[in-house]
C-alpha cells in the first residue's frame, strides 16, 4: 500500500489537522443511499472497496504520527484508557501478532517484522521504534503486549471474550472515542454496552448481530461502518473529558459550520483471534471537515439529504440537534436534487 | 491452504496420528485447544470434507484419525493412502469448543475418538496451572491405545466398563465454577449433558464438541421464476453459492444469516431456515428465505428472482 506519512498535526488546541486531496478521496463515506437507518450492515472484510481506505487489513493514513502522538497524550493524562482484564493475556498476544503481521505485510516500506521462533524483531520506522522481544513473555516488552502494539496502530481497539453465548468487553485501548467510556463498559456483555443506542434494540439489530458474531470464523474478518458528527477534528471526545470538548458545541455558527463541523466515520473491523478465541474489534476513526467533504459532489448532496431527513431519535442520539439545521443550510446549496447512484464511491478521481 | 503430510504413525490398527505442515514451508496459522480443521480428502468420485480436532498445533498440526467401520469415505482414504510427502487441502482452524478461561476447574468427559480435543486441552491447562479431572471411556479392546494417549498423572482416568464411572455422583460432587466438557459419540454426549442438566448445571457451564458451521446439507433443486432457470444445489454449497456459481448476482452481505440482505420470496416449496434474521412466525409461514444459510425441506423450491 502507498502510505505517505505527514509530520504530526494536532487534534486538539489549534486543530492543525487537515485532509489532503488524496485523503479526502479515500475517505470511507458511510451513506450508500439518501436515508439512514440502523441495520446489521456487516460484510466480509476483504481487500478493496469504494475507496482506498478498504485496501489494507488495518488501514494507516497520512495522519498516522499525529494520531499516535494524540494517543500518547491521552494515556499520559489518563492511563485507564487502556485496560485489559487478566484472563485476556492470550488475546493480548493474538492482537500483537495480528497487527504486526498485517501492518508489516501491507506497509513494508515503513514496518518490518522478523520472526525466529519466539524471538521477534519489530521495526516501526515512522515512530523510530526498533525492538526485539520474546513472543509470549510480556516482561521482554516496554508495555504489556496489547498496549505496546495499539500505541502504534491508528484506531481504537477492544477485545471481546466469548463465553456463555455472549461477548464481554474484557479489554481495550480507547483514546479516540465518540463519547463512550472503556472504564465504564469494561466487563460488560454485548447488550449491556450497547444499552444507550436508541431504536436498534427494538428492531432486533443487536440480537442478530450477536448471533452472527458468536460464529465469526478465524481468517474471515468482517467490517461495518458507523458514523457521528464531531465539532473540530478532535479525536478524544470521551465522557471523561467532556468539559474540554462539550463547550465546543456552542461555538458552531452558520459562518464557521463548514470548517468546524466534522463527519466522523468509524471503519469497524471484527476479527476472530486464534489462541484466545476472543474477538478483536477495531474502531478506525476518520475525520473530515464539511468543507473538505463538500468537494466531492455526490457526498455533499447525499449528506444533505441524510441529515435533513434523519429519524429524530437518531439525530438526538448522535448529538446533532443543536446544529442540525446549520448543517442542512450549509449543504443545501450543493444539492441540485439530482438522482444519485447507490453506493458510497466518490465517483470522481480528482477534486 | 495446502498442507503436506510430514508424518503418519499407527497408534493401533484402527487409529493413526497424522502430522501436517504447510506445503510451502511457511508458518501455519496459530491453533488453539478445542480447534478443528477441515481436510479436503480426495475420493474417486467426490471430495470428502472431514473435520478433525487439532491434538497439537505448534510448528505442525497433529490430528488423530480413527478408521470408521465399513467406511468408504475420508477416514479409510487417510488410513489406506495418506503417506509422508503427500499434499492435502486443509482449512484454517475453527474453534467451536474453546476452554472457558474464567473456570476454576475443568471436568472433561470423553469416549472413543472423542479423546482428541482434550489431548490439546491438557498442555494448556497444565501451563496455566488449572485444576482439571478427565474421565475417558472406551471399549476394552481399545484400552491399550487410549491408555498410551492419555497424559500421565492422577487427573486422567480410563474407564472400560460402565460401572466404574458413576456420572451423577461425579457431576454432583463438583464445586461451583467447574465447567463440563463432553466429547464423543452422540449418545454418550446426550447422556452426559442430560445428567448434568438434571442436576441443575447451568447451560453456560456445559460445553459439547461441535464441528457446526457447515453450509451444506441434502441437495435440492431450485427454480428461479424471473430468471427462468433451474439450479441444483449440491450438498457442499449454499443456495447463494449455487446462484453465484451459475453466474447470477443475487443480493448478499454478511453470508451468515444475520443481515437480511439476501432474503428472497418463496413461491413454492418449504424452506429449511437456518438464519437469525426472520422471526419464528416468518419462518413458519415460509414466504421468504435467506439464501446464504437456508435450504429446502421439499425436493424443490421456486423463488421469485
Amino acid at each position: 500500500m502507498n502510505l505517505i506519512v505527514k509530520p504530526p498535526e494536532t487534534f486538539r488546541g489549534d486543530f492543525s489537522m487537515r485532509n489532503s486531496e488524496a485523503a479526502i478521496l479515500r475517505f470511507p463515506f458511510p451513506f450508500h443511499e439518501d436515508s439512514y437507518m440502523y441495520a446489521v450492515n456487516m460484510e466480509p472484510h476483504v481487500s478493496g472497496g469504494p475507496t482506498a481506505a478498504y485496501d489494507a487489513v488495518f488501514d494507516l493514513d497520512e495522519h498516522y504520527l499525529g494520531d499516535m502522538q494524540d494517543r500518547a497524550l491521552v494515556l499520559e493524562e489518563d492511563p485507564a484508557r487502556c485496560q485489559v482484564l487478566p484472563h485476556m493475556m492470550d488475546a493480548e498476544w493474538d492482537t500483537l501478532e495480528l497487527l504486526m503481521e498485517n501492518i508489516a505485510r501491507d506497509y513494508p516500506e515503513h514496518f518490518s517484522l522478523t520472526r525466529d521462533g519466539d524471538n521477534w524483531h519489530w521495526v516501526n520506522r515512522p515512530m523510530q521504534i526498533d525492538d526485539t522481544f520474546t513472543f509470549g513473555r510480556a516482561e521482554t516488552l516496554p508495555y504489556p503486549p496489547f498496549e505496546y502494539i495499539t500505541r502504534q496502530v491508528q484506531g481504537d481497539f477492544t477485545i471481546q471474550d466469548q463465553r456463555d453465548n455472549n461477548l464481554f468487553m474484557d479489554g481495550g485501548m480507547v483514546t479516540s472515542q465518540a463519547d463512550w467510556s472503556l472504564n465504564f463498559d469494561l466487563g460488560m456483555a454485548f447488550h449491556e454496552w450497547h444499552g444507550p443506542v436508541p431504536v436498534a434494540h427494538e428492531i432486533g439489530v443487536f440480537d442478530r448481530a450477536l448471533k452472527y458474531l458468536l460464529r465469526l470464523q478465524y481468517g474471515k474478518p468482517v467490517r461495518r461502518l458507523n458514523w457521528t458528527l464531531t465539532v473540530n477534528p478532535r479525536l478524544d471526545t470521551s465522557p471523561e473529558n467532556y468539559p474540554l470538548w462539550g463547550p465546543d458545541k456552542a461555538s458552531v455558527t452558520p459562518a464557521n459550520v463548514g470548517e468546524k463541523m466534522c463527519l466522523r466515520v468509524e471503519l469497524q473491523t471484527l476479527t476472530r483471534l486464534p489462541r484466545s478465541n476472543a474477538i478483536l474489534f477495531g474502531i478506525r476513526g476518520y475525520l473530515i471537515r464539511l468543507e473538505e467533504l463538500a468537494r466531492v459532489k455526490k457526498w455533499a448532496k447525499r449528506l444533505h439529504r441524510v441529515i435533513r431527513d434523519m429519524h429524530p431519535e437518531i439525530a438526538e442520539y448522535k448529538g446533532m440537534v443543536r446544529y442540525r439545521q446549520m448543517i442542512v443550510d450549509y449543504l443545501a446549496p450543493f444539492d441540485d436534487g439530482a438522482v444519485l447512484n447507490p453506493g458510497t464511491a466518490p465517483e470522481q478521481s480528482s477534486l | 491452504m495446502i498442507a503436506r503430510i510430514a508424518n503418519v504413525s499407527a497408534i493401533s490398527e484402527t487409529i493413526k496420528r497424522i502430522v501436517l505442515e504447510a506445503a510451502d514451508g511457511s508458518a501455519l496459522p496459530a491453533g488453539a485447544p478445542g480447534a478443528h480443521i477441515m481436510l479436503n480428502i480426495p475420493g474417486p468420485r467426490r471430495v470428502w470434507k472431514n473435520a478433525y480436532s487439532l491434538v497439537a498445533f505448534g510448528s505442525a498440526y497433529e490430528i488423530i484419525v480413527r478408521r470408521v467401520q465399513n467406511s468408504r469415505g475420508g477416514s479409510a482414504w487417510l488410513h489406506d493412502h495418506a503417506a509422508i510427502g503427500e499434499t492435502i487441502e486443509i482449512s484454517m482452524p475453527v474453534n467451536l469448543f474453546p476452554m472457558a478461561r474464567t473456570a476454576q476447574k475443568h471436568l472433561l468427559l470423553s469416549a472413543g475418538i472423542g479423546i482428541t480435543p482434550f489431548l490439546a486441552y491438557v498442555p494448556a491447562l497444565r501451563a496455566h496451572e488449572k485444576k482439571f479431572e478427565w474421565h475417558h471411556c472406551c471399549k476394552l479392546a481399545d484400552a491399550p491405545a487410549f491408555a498410551a494417549l492419555l497424559p500421565p498423572g492422577r487427573e486422567a482416568i480410563l474407564h472400560t466398563q460402565r460401572k466404574t464411572l458413576d456420572l451423577p455422583a461425579l457431576l454432583k460432587r463438583q464445586k461451583l465454577n467447574t465447567h463440563l466438557y463432553v466429547c464423543g459419540p452422540a449418545k454418550f454426549m446426550d447422556t452426559a449433558v442430560e445428567a448434568a442438566q438434571k442436576l441443575g448445571w447451568p447451560g453456560a457451564k456445559i460445553h459439547t464438541e461441535s464441528f457446526g458451521g457447515a453450509t451444506g446439507g441434502a441437495p435440492f433443486r431450485v427454480k428461479l421464476a424471473k430468471s427462468n432457470i433451474a439450479l441444483d444445489v449440491g450438498p457442499e454449497e449454499s443456495l447463494l453459492e449455487a446462484m453465484e456459481n451459475a453466474g447470477l448476482n443475487p443480493p448478499c452481505l454478511c453470508r451468515g444469516g444475520a443481515c437480511g440482505e439476501c432474503e428472497l420470496p418463496v413461491l413454492e416449496g418449504i424452506p429449511d431456515h437456518h438464519d437469525h434474521f426472520l422471526s419464528d412466525s416468518q419462518h413458519k409461514t415460509g414466504a421468504s428465505m435467506m439464501t446464504c444459510v437456508s435450504r429446502a425441506k421439499t425436493p424443490e423450491l421456486v423463488l421469485d428472482f
